[in-house]
């Protein structure tokens, strides 16, 4: 049912975050299946008739009770398995972060995302580095780090392909990661409310074959921070 | 005894109308006042709902009876429904009104343990509420910042334009607080102090359980968020930088701070809205409540773990994603105090014998629906669905479908349940029933499509959504909820005639029209001041319905054992 609506996955923790979706949807749709199944037999095989009295009974023996603590019993058995699931994939995508990456700064403000590259000396914060807009470019089947920082109110970056939610808070450079599996063109939207512009704050996610963003690199990059070196 | 309490019942009958109606210390009166305040607000906030709602259906045309809007005022509007539904209809529908009404008369008490306390809750609900209303036409318009107000959003004027109006939404808040404090102090001595002999603990109606559970848990919670909001205004007036990140604060601490009382604010409403559902439920079904002492202690665990969930709401803000872990298992525990209460409910039906009143039909169609809402939570209580869900449309199906059932659904039942005893009347139960299924399916077909607008990856407070490629094949769902939603504001329609036909033309009702057997029903209808004329006594638990070997099939609390078992013998 939720595969025809969420967007397809294509990041490598983003699988790891459908599966506790679906796991949870499995369980909790167990539960509410039956309980709305015994609501609505209940309520119409008990009806009101001529000649028939309603039991009396309290439900304050063990015997009784134990129709209702043993499937909380359950439920609590079952809770703690998603917590657990859910535990291996938060860590996968926010207390894990895999070495050997692509370093980029990203940095919000109303209403613009800005994605900043290392320039030719390859270090971030430095003079040469490039800043580009709303469009960020990043190579397939790599990982890339962010540092995610605002100018001036709280933002949230989020790609639903990826899976990927993070605010962005003022005074804090907040890390984030991913890895795209598919070449492609990705959407990015704001989900935290950040003032007027908030419902246009969009940027997009280019993930493109190593080639294609090595060219992208060169031409927009290392060019564009050659133009603007001061001679 | 009769000697003490006579010059009572002559002192109130000399008071003016004033005294009697406006300005009274009867917590009768006071409950009703609270029900019509909110009643006002609800015209705000229902306003409000049509207003966004069309915007997201059709965004290029003029609202009907508002014009065009823009993205600001999109944005002011959504901060001013989310407010007066939680804070200015749900709450004192559901507490100020119904709780007010129904402890004393319920634990047979003749008015609330302080009643000057009590009426000053109310006026300074009302003036919380008009400074709210004031601030909609304050310069630069009303607060646009959520109405969680997160920070620097909130803080800094110039991220929103908006400087006096964010000012007037503080106030207001701290002044509902305030009247909240004061209204839970009375709630909790009342029903601790002022029981009538024979009362225990273990016989209050649960509705009083959930009303005083309510009360302590928005007692212990609020503190923070008042400090909060004073904060937040010295931040905006006096130059602090308790939350502003480019003078050395922190908006997390807002967060923090905000749902520190946020998530416990949830059970704060929820519960009372459940504890209505509770009484109607056996008086239909004729059958005692399933596990009384389980649903007793499964509300007190609840209220208990409400303040040990909050940063579920927090999961991708930015704090230690360490945390993450412990949060959600906290808020997933959740679900086995949720669940019992739940599973004892419909175990009530059982082998009942259910009359399908309208206040039956809101209290069984008010668990259904809720039923949604609770298992949609677990998706959001666990860490990892959380970062696909969090702030997506996912979240604003979910807590409308938790916070409708109980204050929507459970309020109407109360509505239907206890006019009678307010008003001295019958309301008409074919209109009521008519009222219920057409506000059932269109509550339905509003709420579900959101749901799939959030799984589909919809941000919240989106003013309109054809800057997102993404978005666009979402729009189809966004004008079936906004239908379905003009559906329900009509639907409304044959209530409003009811109610109030009903209040002049209805049949006139005995004092016990429903055969139930909790105090209140012993009282005329409707009740003098002071409510009782001989203190009640009490013999029994409170839905003793069915009991086996006696003629009738309800066994009121206060009937002492030797006349019960003289109509045993009959």
């Amino acid at each position: 049912m939720l595969a025809g609506w969420m967007p397809p996955n294509v990041s490598t923790f983003g699988g790891e975050i459908d599966h506790v979706v679906y796991l949870i949807l499995y369980i909790v749709g167990f539960f509410f299946i039956v309980a709305e199944g015994l609501l609505i037999f209940f309520a119409i095989s008990s009806r009101r008739k001529a000649l028939r009295q309603a039991h009396y009974n309290r439900g304050d023996t063990p015997r009784e009770a134990a129709w209702i603590l043993v499937p909380a019993l359950i439920v609590l058995g079952l809770d703690l398995g998603i917590d657990s699931a859910g535990h291996r994939a938060w860590v996968m995508e926010k207390s894990t972060h895999p070495p050997g990456a692509i370093e980029i700064k990203v940095t919000a403000k109303q209403f613009n995302w800005e994605f900043t590259y290392a320039g030719p000396d390859g270090k971030l914060g430095t003079a040469d580095d490039v800043t580009v807009e709303n469009d960020l470019h990043v190579p397939v089947d790599q990982v890339v780090h962010l540092a995610l920082n605002s100018e001036d109110v709280i933002h949230s970056m989020w790609v639903p392909n990826f899976r990927l939610k993070q605010d962005v808070v003022p005074g804090r450079a907040i890390p984030a990661w991913f890895e795209a599996t598919k070449p492609g063109t990705y959407e990015i939207a704001c989900s935290e409310l950040c003032g007027f512009g908030h419902y246009s704050m969009r940027g997009t996610i280019v993930v493109q074959t190593a080639e294609d963003y090595a060219k992208w690199m060169n031409d927009n990059v290392l060019q564009a921070s050659a133009a603007s070196a001061p001679n | 005894m009769n000697v003490a309490v006579k010059p009572l019942v002559h002192q109130a009958h000399e008071l003016g109308f004033v005294r009697r109606y406006i300005f009274s210390t009867d917590h009768k009166v006071i409950g009703k006042q609270y029900m019509a305040l909110s009643a006002l607000m609800a015209i705000i906030g229902g306003f409000s709902a049509y207003i966004i709602r069309w915007q997201l259906a059709w965004p290029e045309t003029s609202i009907p009876g508002w014009g065009p809007i823009g993205p600001d005022q999109y944005n002011a509007i959504v901060t001013m429904h989310g407010t007066v539904m939680v804070f200015f209809v749900a709450m004192p529908f559901l507490l100020g009104g119904f709780g007010n009404y129904l402890i004393p008369i319920m634990v047979g008490a003749d008015d609330m343990a302080f009643p000057r306390l009590n009426a000053m809750s109310f006026w300074t609900q009302l003036v919380a509420s008009m400074v709210l209303v004031a601030s909609m036409f304050a310069p630069e318009g009303p607060a646009a910042s959520g109405w969680t107000a997160y920070t620097p959003l909130s803080d800094n004027p110039i991220y929103t334009g908006v400087y006096l109006g964010q000012d007037l939404w503080i106030l207001a808040s701290a002044l509902e607080f305030a009247a909240f404090l004061m209204g839970g102090v009375n709630f909790i001595t009342t029903a601790l102090n002022l029981r009538a002999p024979g009362m225990t603990l273990m016989r209050l109606p649960l509705l009083v359980w959930m009303e005083i559970t309510a009360a302590v848990v928005f007692l212990l919670s609020v503190g923070p968020l008042i400090a909060a909001a004073i904060m937040l205004l010295l931040d905006r007036r006096l130059g602090t930088s308790f939350f502003r990140p480019d003078k050395g604060g922190d908006p997390l601490l807002w967060e923090h701070l905000f749902w520190f009382f946020g998530h416990p604010e949830v059970y704060v409403v929820a519960l009372p809205g459940f504890g209505i559902m509770l009484e109607v439920m056996p008086v239909f079904a004729r059958k005692p409540i399933f596990g009384y002492r389980m649903m007793v202690y499964s509300t007190i665990v609840a209220g208990l773990l409400s303040f040990i969930v909050w940063a579920h709401h927090m999961f991708v803000s930015g704090m230690d994603p360490r945390l993450a872990t412990p949060f959600s298992i906290t808020t997933i525990l959740i679900s086995v105090p949720f669940a019992i209460i739940v599973f004892a409910m419909i175990a009530t039906l059982w082998h009942g014998s259910i009359r399908f009143s309208a206040a039956m039909l809101f209290a069984l169609g008010g668990l259904a629906s809720f039923l949604i809402g609770g298992v949609t939570g677990i998706f959001l209580g666990s860490q990892a669905s959380d970062i696909y869900m969090h702030g997506t449309y996912f979240v604003v199906a979910h807590f409308h479908y938790t916070m409708f059932p109980v204050t929507f659904f459970g309020g109407m039942a109360g509505i239907y349940f206890w006019f009678p005893k307010m008003f001295g009347r019958m309301m008409n139960e074919a209109w009521g029933k008519i009222h219920f299924w057409l506000s059932f399916v269109f509550f339905s077909g509003v709420f579900i499509p959101l749901f799939l607008a959030g799984i589909g990856g919809q941000p919240r407070r989106i003013y309109e959504l054809s800057s997102y490629d993404m978005l666009k094949p979402l729009q189809p769902l966004h004008v079936i909820a906004t239908v379905c939603a003009l559906g329900l504001f009509v639907a409304q329609l044959p209530f409003i005639v009811n109610l109030f036909f009903s209040m002049v033309r209805g049949r006139v009702a005995e004092k016990n029209p429903w055969h139930a057997n909790t105090l209140e029903w012993t009282l005329d209808s409707p009740p003098h001041h002071p409510n009782f004329a001989t203190p009640p006594r009490v013999y029994r638990d409170p839905y003793e319905y069915s009991v086996p070997e006696m003629s009738e099939d309800w066994l009121p609390q206060d009937q002492p054992p030797t006349l019960a078992a003289a109509t045993a013998a009959r």
